[in-house]
């Protein structure tokens, strides 16, 4: 540990390190005072035009026609590029497993997901790029989409790709040990179903590009705030043809939160640089948050089946996964990693030895997916923690003793998984010992029998988890069967790189491939580089930017796997020193004393031994630029030091399939009360306790801070976020009002303890704690919520209404009298109703009335102009609006089943700006025996695209509005008209009311 | 997310937004606070060809207590009501529900009038004009009117407000003595509400007012009812409302909470 400074004339040779200290950020000054330097901050090359997107809102149609001239014609455009064009000038990006399958970044010939881009207008700025981009007319032929996994796997299931058949991109079995005879003799066996939801994180800022294509060189100079990693970069470059040292790819200095986003970028990137080279000028594009929510990228969801064979005591011995991975519309790289990041800590914390998975990646008509925060830990530890927790309730015994049966020893580590993770540090049980103890497991206990007493729906949740950090490159290929994989060449390692440098005033510069996004690693690696030269942090100046053109990197950078403070700090730190061991020979030949006598301290290069015996670090540091000849001959330059680190642990998948997929592996373990509000439903977390051990603590208050922001984050995928679909694939969670992430106000402040157990595979000793409480989080709340209302399946986000509608009793019925015939919506998201009413007339004089052409074109809301294909067939263009919401829109109204004077069936459909729209209701009339007509009807209706996406929270309602206008309209022209005997219009008003419709 | 060109008129006098209401009639919109409406602009889903500005008219900014009635002006933002002084004193239930309203960053720019002009099924404002029997005070170069809650609101964010009139003031009813309760659950604090009630008393009894459920802010009332005559008068009004689903609610949920809360608020303002 560190030692107190002690107080010296000369130089203190003793120093405290700053490594393992909360020193103020030297990010914070810029980004609290509003001067962060974010791509959309920073200025743009002369003559740079904007770019719109034009999108699908559809999540499933054939693109029949796209005519973009009126928009091409539009005041200061400059080019529109669609599907056609692009797929001219660049390459399908790379797909991440084996199949004749295409990826485009904008749709060609196909839309597979709302939000989809379908066309790119370019123009002298973003508003007049968007105006244009209205004037697109796309004629869309929509077909039948598929939402969830395992519908996507149904023989009559729409196909998305014909080369993936049956929607299935990848199809792996494993197995490890003898599962088999583990299941046959064990004493019980357990299974978990489990629906992990869509959900992301999501950055403050969104997707930025400014890409400019260099024709006199058949370049690309591009700035995105792209995350990394950059394998991606090979991805971008043969997308755009041209040769990885074509592409120069370079990040602003800050970027507004990634947390794996911002890898999702790279399509635009293609897109944006295909749209510069087709105007011949720079190119900028930010993606708006209607764009983010809907269309930049997602975590996967995963409909997982998991097994155990458990012993008597508690003991798992066996565990069987079936996970069926949703990737979305495309496979875009580096997916299916997501699934695969995850191989090697299949058994979690625990000492289990058989193993049998099967792996199965589908394809559904939603946004595809890409990495975020956690990255396939909450979609494994879900499954694995509540099949704990259920295995607990099963055997009746405490589930945290059922976590301690299994924990793997104290003593057994580096510890190889049985599906090959190789777990360098740890002790399990003292940390959990240590976390009951400080977090006071006892008192919550206690709390929790209290508030059941009273009255109060109440429960604790525990989880324990590995948190995988520094990703193996190769893990991946565990996708590739090992044949495959020989075939393919080695894929392995993690490649980090640091530069040090040394100025002629002996100023100290660091330089990595790290891409924060406000992490604070440029605050970490001034502590860890002046450590190793003795100096102050602010002596060490960092930059972070990266530019593949001059910079050092490798296919491993970016920010992305919680690598830095175990893979990059570390680079730093090797940088570091072997300038420091130069500048030690340097040194001792000028103060005549052996090297090894020398130590760097208080900004001074010192013999340890006679510490008065000294030199300024400054001066020995400037001898390089201004006195190479003074060198010692051995002592080599002393200006500049690049380190590529690679840990000889991450070693390929082997033959078995065995794969170390990350290099460190921290220990978390949570335990928390909740208590369910019991008239609204409502979790509220009473405490949250997590443990971490993550290695040595570089820096503990942003250890902290990452702790607290996943914490935040997993809250909000426990109790809010979801990326909701409905069946038909129209997107309902646009805007934030109705994608909700929790606030200050939702977020408790957990009591977070800490352990250092060092990884004996870093420089530094540091794991990665980026991701933890993302993986352990949502689990451990959920253990908490159905251990409150003893429920055995509990599925995310805990949504109020949907806890209430598992725990509460039937409804009381209605009172006698009204009427059940109201408007419903069912699975499929289409609104249904139906109702009856009694006309004074006869069903020929009623007959004639709606079929009359004048009424049925007088009927279309807000109709300007109507085109007769038929008799029975009408096309008009209308403004339909809900209060000020009003686009107009091509409608298309058909007569279908006529069969006077008793029944017919009105069918039409209204696409738009702002959506579509389609309707059918079908009218009988049946003479009621008293010279009248009964007049039934039924109806279904829906709406899609962008007014599904914004408006969700009022789509049925807006629904049932427009249907009213309609008949609030036929009633209008009804009344208008002699109807010999009967009014029609009061029939109809009666109608519209019913509907919800106003006169 | 740019919205579509339109003019801009920063109104100098009260006949300059009305003869600008009745030139362009429903392709004018009138900015007052704007949370709502620039939102929508900038999502394209309104595309008004001219945007009336009145917040600089200091004549639509008062707050008025006079005759039994406390007069709010379009202009008034919401912060300001309930920073007023009066407000506990004047309109006890509307200080219990002003802090509901969205969140302080938009109470600070968002208007008394722009909500109720916007007349979203979920939003407080209209609940409250009809628990307490407000009037909506319309104006255009035609004529001045004066419409009652009832009748102002007719469906999911559509009014009885005419295309050439400007919502000029809103009047509620001055605190009659009795008591009032208000409660509304949401998924977040400040999102739109799931179920917002307001129960207040009334000479004969008791009337509840219920937002979120149907397209407009429902009212019923009672007379002094408790036992299962309450219960049977609640789940009637739960049914009525004709709930419906969304991402956030399902119809069941929500008419558990009317049931529930409208018993809890009861038995406050009568007991």
């Amino acid at each position: 540990m560190a030692q107190p400074a002690a107080r010296s004339a000369s130089v203190d040779v003793e120093r405290r390190p700053w490594v393992g200290r909360s020193i103020e950020r030297v990010e914070d000054a810029a980004l609290l005072t509003g001067r962060g330097r974010f791509i959309d901050d920073l200025g743009t090359p002369p003559g740079t035009l904007h770019a719109a997107i034009l999108r699908s809102p559809h999540a499933h149609a054939d693109i029949v026609s796209i005519d973009a001239e009126a928009a091409r014609r539009a005041p200061d455009v400059a080019a529109v590029l669609t599907g056609e064009q692009v797929k001219a000038m660049t390459s399908s990006l790379v797909v991440g497993v084996k199949a004749p399958v295409e990826c485009w970044p904008i749709a060609t010939e196909r839309v597979r997901y709302v939000g989809e881009p379908v066309a790119v207008v370019v123009a002298t700025d973003r508003a007049r790029a968007e105006d244009a981009a209205d004037l697109i007319d796309v004629n869309y032929q929509p077909r039948a989409a598929v939402i969830d996994p395992l519908a996507a796997l149904a023989a009559d299931a729409p196909v998305l790709h014909d080369g993936f058949p049956g929607n299935l991109a990848s199809d792996r079995s494993f197995s490890y040990g003898n599962p088999e005879q583990a299941f046959a003799e064990a004493a019980h066996r357990f299974s978990i179903d489990i629906r992990y939801p869509r959900n992301s994180c999501t950055p403050i800022e969104t997707y930025g590009v400014i890409a400019s294509y260099e024709a006199a060189e058949d370049a690309f100079d591009v700035l995105a705030n792209f995350q990394g990693p950059f394998s991606i970069h090979t991805v971008i470059s043969r997308a755009l043809k041209v040769p990885g040292n074509r592409l120069r790819l370079r990040t602003p200095p800050d970027s507004g939160g990634s947390f794996g986003v911002k890898q999702g970028v790279f399509p635009y990137i293609v897109l944006i640089g295909a749209a510069s080279r087709a105007a011949g000028r720079p190119v900028k594009w930010i993606e708006d948050r209607l764009e983010h929510l809907t269309a930049s990228v997602s975590a996967t969801n995963r409909a997982t089946k998991l097994s155990a064979a458990v012993a008597a005591d508690g003991r798992v011995l066996a565990l069987d996964w079936d996970q069926v991975e949703d990737c979305g519309a495309h496979l875009r790289a580096p997916e299916p990693a997501t699934l695969y990041r995850m191989h090697g800590n299949l058994t979690g914390a625990y000492d289990i030895r058989h193993v049998r998975v099967r792996n199965r990646v589908v394809v559904t008509n939603k946004t595809p997916t890409g990495l975020n925060r956690g990255f396939g830990g909450p979609q494994v530890y879900f499954a694995l923690e509540r099949l704990m927790q259920r295995i607990a309730i099963g055997l009746d015994l405490d589930p945290l003793e059922v976590i301690r049966r299994n924990l793997v020893p104290a003593g057994a580590f580096p510890y190889r998984t049985a599906t090959g993770a190789l777990l360098d540090s740890g002790n399990y049980q003292e940390a959990i010992a240590k976390a009951v103890e400080q977090g006071k497991l006892a008192e919550l206990m206690a709390r929790r029998e209290e508030a059941r007493a009273q009255g109060s729906l109440y429960g604790i949740g525990f989880t324990a988890v590995v948190e995988p950090s520094v990703s193996n490159m190769g893990y991946i290929t565990t996708v590739l069967t090992a044949a495959e994989r020989r075939k393919a060449g080695p894929k392995n390692g993690a490649q980090a790189t640091a530069t040090v440098a040394l100025d002629p005033v002996g100023g100290v510069t660091v330089h990595v491939a790290s891409v924060p996004q406000g992490q604070g690693h440029r605050t970490v690696l001034s502590q860890v580089v002046a450590d190793v030269f003795g100096l102050k942090p602010q002596d060490v100046r960092v930059n972070t930017e990266i530019d593949t053109a001059k910079d050092a990197w490798s296919i491993a950078s970016g920010n992305y796997a919680s690598r830095f403070a175990a893979a990059v700090a570390g680079s730093a730190k090797l940088a570091a020193e072997r300038i420091a061991h130069r500048l030690a020979r340097v040194a001792a030949s000028q103060l005549n004393v052996e090297p090894v006598d020398i130590v760097f301290a208080g900004g001074f290069v010192v013999s340890k031994r006679n510490p008065e015996n000294r030199v300024a670090f400054s001066r020995v540091a400037a001898l390089g630029h201004w006195s190479p000849g003074s060198l010692p001959d051995d002592a080599g330059q002393t200006i500049r030091e690049t380190v590529f680190w690679t840990p000889p642990e991450l070693t390929a998948p082997d033959d078995e399939d065995r794969i170390n997929s990350s290099l460190c592996h921290g220990f978390i373990f949570d335990f928390c009360g909740v208590e369910v509000d019991r008239t609204t439903f409502e979790t509220r977390i009473d405490r949250y306790v997590t443990m971490h051990d993550c290695g040595t603590i570089l820096h503990p208050a942003m250890v902290n801070g990452q702790i607290r922001g996943g914490f935040a984050q997993a809250l909000g995928a426990a109790l809010y976020e979801e990326y909701a679909y409905a069946a038909d694939g129209s997107f309902l969670t646009g805007t934030f009002a109705d994608y909700l992430l929790p606030t200050t106000t939702e977020v408790p402040e957990p009591q977070i303890i800490h352990m250092e157990t060092p990884s004996p595979f870093t420089p530094l000793g540091a794991k990665g704690v980026g991701e933890g409480n993302c993986m352990s989080t949502p689990v451990c709340i959920a253990n908490a919520v159905a251990d409150a209302l003893g429920l055995e399946d509990v599925t995310l986000p805990l949504v109020p209404a949907k806890l209430a509608g598992l725990t509460r009793g039937p409804e009381p019925e209605p009172p006698a009298g009204r009427s059940s015939a109201k408007p419903a919506r069912e699975g499929d998201r289409r609104l249904h109703g139906e109702g009856s009413a009694s006309v004074n007339a006869a069903p020929d004089q009623v007959w004639a009335m709606l079929l009359d052409v004048t009424t049925l074109q007088a009927v279309i809301p807000g109709c300007q102009r109507v085109d007769k294909v038929s008799d029975t067939h009408f096309r008009a263009d209308v403004t339909l609006g809900i209060g000020p919401v009003t686009g107009r829109y091509r409608a298309d109204a058909q007569l279908f089943d006529l069969d006077p004077p008793n029944a017919v069936t009105l069918r039409g459909k209204a696409e738009g700006a702002l959506g579509f729209g389609d309707a059918e209701g079908r009218i009988t009339l049946a003479p009621d025996g008293k010279g009248g007509t009964k007049l039934h009807y039924s109806y279904d209706a829906a709406i899609g695209g962008k007014v599904a996406s914004i408006g969700g929270r009022l789509l049925d309602g807006a629904t049932r509005v427009i249907i009213g206008q309609f008949f609030a309209a036929l009633a209008h022209q009804a009344g208008g008209a002699p109807a010999g005997g009967f009014s029609l219009f009061a029939l109809l008003r009666r109608l519209a009311n019913l509907f919800g419709g106003r006169q | 997310m740019k919205p579509a060109a339109f003019d801009y008129i920063r109104a100098e006098a009260v006949d300059e937004v009305l003869e600008g209401l009745s030139k362009e009639g429903g392709n004018a919109r009138v900015l007052a606070g704007g949370q709502s409406l620039m939102a929508m602009l900038n999502m394209r889903l309104a595309r008004p060809k001219v945007l009336i500005d009145i917040m600089r008219l200091t004549e639509l900014s008062r707050i008025e207590d006079r005759a039994g009635a406390v007069t709010i002006g379009a202009g008034v933002r919401q912060a300001t009501l309930l920073a007023w002084p009066e407000l506990t004193r004047t309109l006890p239930l509307l200080a219990l529900a002003l802090p509901w309203v969205g969140h302080v960053q938009t109470r600070s720019r968002g208007t008394i009038c722009g909500s109720l002009a916007h007349a979203d099924p979920s939003a407080e404002l209209p609940l409250l004009l009809v628990a307490l029997g407000g009037e909506v005070h319309l104006r255009s170069t035609r004529r001045r009117r004066r419409v009652s809650a009832s009748e102002f609101f007719v469906g999911m964010m559509a009014t009885a407000r005419a295309e050439d009139e400007l919502i000029e003031a809103v009047s509620f009813p001055a605190h009659n003595g009795g008591r009032c309760a208000f409660r509304e659950v949401a998924r977040r604090h400040g999102d739109f509400a799931i179920v917002a009630c307001a129960a207040v008393a009334t000479p004969t009894g008791v009337r509840l007012t219920v937002g979120g459920v149907a397209d407009v802010p429902m009212a019923r009332d009672w007379p002094c009812l408790d036992g299962s005559a309450l219960d049977d008068a609640l789940n009637g009004f739960a049914h009525e409302l004709d709930a419906r689903d969304d991402v956030h609610a399902t119809a069941r949920y929500r008419r558990d909470l009317v049931r529930i809360i409208g018993r809890d608020l009861i038995g406050e303002v009568l007991q």
